[in-house]
């Protein structure tokens, strides 16, 4: 959340405002990772709690933007994200898990009794390949999946369900304790990354700031792309999309290509939540979490790369707060917040800070 | 009947036409593949030979033949539900005929091109509703129309030319949007819609533009300038233009093809087919 008032910024040609705000924004995330290095006595000291949740949601807000570059840009409403999340995190699991146990098998697979390790956790034990994978499962599944259903020209609420359908089918595959990812429980009780504790302050900062990172950079590949001629003819994809076949452009290709630019932004920002957070299972392939981002990013306002990032902010702040004072109403405020959004902000928060801003 | 052959497949003479005349000529099978680019050594940039399509038994279109000469301008005129619509279909392989042929210039079989392929091939399409890129500026919709590399990797670091940049503005001024070079295509007027639609198709360059009722919807000057416009447009491109106006048929066309239920019914000067028993007949229901 650090810059995207700067690209708000740098469309409307400068409002040093926003700039100020962005770079506010940046250096009080930064400052929190190094706030949390101090010893607990101290009265500035950010909690690992607090650290960890800014850290995950983060993470989410990272997925928000790959939803929006998708949804927003180039009007493909996925509801299938979670999974690439999930695999990205899975793919960064392994690594933890083969680093938690050692020379041995990992804990889970003791407990079903496994002699060895199925061919595809071969060298998980290597930091440099698991970041392969991190790219490669939600990468070449995006692919392969984006491929057929481009090519047979599915879209609208039928590329919806699809998605729906696949990360639902992930979910229940990754359940099976016989799919050799931990079944219903996933993976967890993790020890440490590259030898250094999972627990410790430093790890925590350095894991925090990296995902700071990433989503800077994905902001910043975002904004370049919806700047060049690509971002317009993905605009010009979701608006007549038989206009432009008639003007000469393949839209399978275009598709094709921030589909699964996306899904890997997915895939890594799991890989970045995985440590944070300590755990991962198929929940996190649930539907109802893929929703969720797509309530994200409608709610801040998709075709935006700000307003994506506010939407997961404040979504998963107020679930924070919300789930802690009133548990039992939380669902309840989502769907009416959902609700309000579609009827009075159709363009999300976003669009009602613009509408000030242009007033 | 003679069918067309795939040129690309077959030896073409080896002929310079620039060695002038009497050059000598080698004997046939001998020469170079046939190059790439248009073929219209025969002056036909469009054929359709026996071009039937039929949707669950109904025939949208029966039995047609049409021929468009390189540079003709001409209008197709037809009672509704003649199989105009379905004829650009078929010609910009929207939809694939059931029996027939369709080749564009003497080499390119357009039934088994894909919609993109024909567009790149040099088939440009007006849609009967305006169809612009909303979101976009003016300029940005001409700049994606234009003629250029369009794949994924060209459009990730494109960048406008100069040369670009002054035939997006020369086709601003042409159809007299300049002024709204810089505002969304979705708040002009239908009329600057239609123009619009019109400069895509001019910066796209193609050989044959299909224009599916271009003035519907325009005032009478407007359409006063869209048949100046079209008439500059004959000779350079060749022109397929579906409308119902017979007024601004006979502003611009010299040839006129008159479609019924999915044939060819009359073809020639607008004159002579009004004065067609057969026209009358269908146009008038006597």
């Amino acid at each position: 959340m650090n810059q995207p008032l700067m690209v708000t910024a740098a469309h409307k040609a400068g409002t040093p405002l926003a700039i100020a705000i962005g770079v506010v924004v940046a250096v009080l995330l930064v400052s929190m990772a190094l706030l949390s290095l101090l010893p607990e006595s101290n009265p500035l000291q950010v909690s690992a709690y607090t650290l960890t949740l800014v850290g995950k949601i983060l993470c989410y807000a990272i997925v928000a933007l790959a939803l929006d570059l998708v949804w927003g840009y180039a009007g493909m409403l996925s509801l299938g994200h979670g999974l690439f999340f999930a695999l990205g995190g899975y793919a960064m699991g392994m690594y933890l898990m083969r680093e938690a146990s050692g020379d041995g098998l990992p804990a889970f697979m003791t407990f079903l009794s496994w002699s060895e390790l199925p061919w595809y956790w071969y060298g998980t034990q290597h930091f440099a390949w698991a970041l392969c994978l991190v790219v490669l499962a939600p990468g070449l599944l995006a692919l392969v999946f984006g491929f057929f259903a481009f090519r047979s020209r599915i879209k609208g609420v039928y590329f919806s369900i699809m998605t729906q359908a696949l990360t639902f089918a992930g979910m229940l595959l990754f359940f099976r304790n016989e799919t050799g990812f931990g079944g219903n429980n996933g993976f967890t009780n993790f020890h440490s990354i590259l030898g250094f504790s999972i627990t410790s302050p430093g790890t925590r900062a350095v894991l925090f700031l990296l995902t700071v990172a990433l989503l800077a950079a994905s902001l910043y590949l975002g904004w370049r792309l919806a700047r060049s001629k690509f971002g317009r003819v993905l605009t010009a994809l979701r608006d007549a999309e038989n206009r432009l076949m008639f003007c000469g452009y393949d839209p399978r290709g275009y598709k094709l290509f921030i589909w699964v630019l996306s899904a890997v932004l997915c895939g890594l920002a799991g890989a970045l939540y995985v440590p944070q957070v300590g755990i991962i299972n198929p929940s996190e392939m649930s539907p109802t979490n893929s929703i969720e981002a797509a309530v994200w990013v409608a709610l801040g306002g998709r075709g935006s790369l700000v307003g994506p990032l506010l939407g997961a902010g404040v979504v998963n702040g107020m679930k924070s707060w919300f789930t802690v004072a009133f548990p039992e109403y939380w669902l309840f405020f989502l769907g009416a917040l959902f609700i309000v959004v579609t009827l009075y902000l159709p363009k999300g928060v976003i669009g009602l800070l613009k509408k000030r801003g242009d007033a | 009947m003679k069918l067309p052959a795939n040129g690309a497949f077959m030896l073409e003479p080896a002929f310079d036409p620039a060695a002038g005349e009497g050059a000598s000529r080698d004997a046939v099978g001998l020469g170079s593949r046939a190059h790439g680019g248009l073929d219209t050594r025969h002056g036909t940039i469009l054929t359709l030979e026996d071009i039937s399509v039929s949707f669950d038994g109904f025939k949208a279109l029966n039995n047609l033949n049409l021929y468009i000469g390189v540079g003709e301008l001409r209008c197709i005129i037809g009672p509704n539900g003649a199989g105009k619509t379905t004829l650009m279909d078929v010609i910009t392989g929207k939809t694939r005929p059931t029996t027939g042929k369709a080749w564009f210039g003497e080499t390119l079989d357009l039934t088994r091109l894909s919609e993109v392929q024909i567009a790149q091939a040099g088939i440009g399409r007006k849609f009967q509703k305006p169809t612009v890129f909303e979101a976009l500026t003016v300029f940005e919709n001409l700049e994606l129309a234009q003629k250029t590399n369009k794949s994924v990797w060209a459009s990730l670091g494109a960048k406008l030319t100069g040369e670009q940049k002054s035939r997006i503005e020369h086709t601003l001024d042409t159809i007299r949007l300049t002024a709204s070079a810089s505002r969304p295509a979705g708040l002009l007027s239908h009329g600057q819609k239609q123009f619009l639609e019109i400069g895509m198709l001019l910066v796209q360059d193609p050989q044959l533009l299909l224009l599916d009722e271009p003035v519907a919807g325009m005032t009478d000057a407007e359409t006063e300038f869209t048949a100046e416009l079209f008439k500059t447009l004959a000779g350079q491109h060749s022109l397929m233009v579906v409308e119902h106006d017979m007024g601004f048929v006979g502003s611009i066309a010299d040839h006129v093809t008159v479609l019924h239920q999915g044939t060819v019914l009359a073809e020639g000067s607008l004159e002579a087919v009004q004065a067609n028993e057969r026209v009358i007949e269908v146009y008038l229901g006597r």
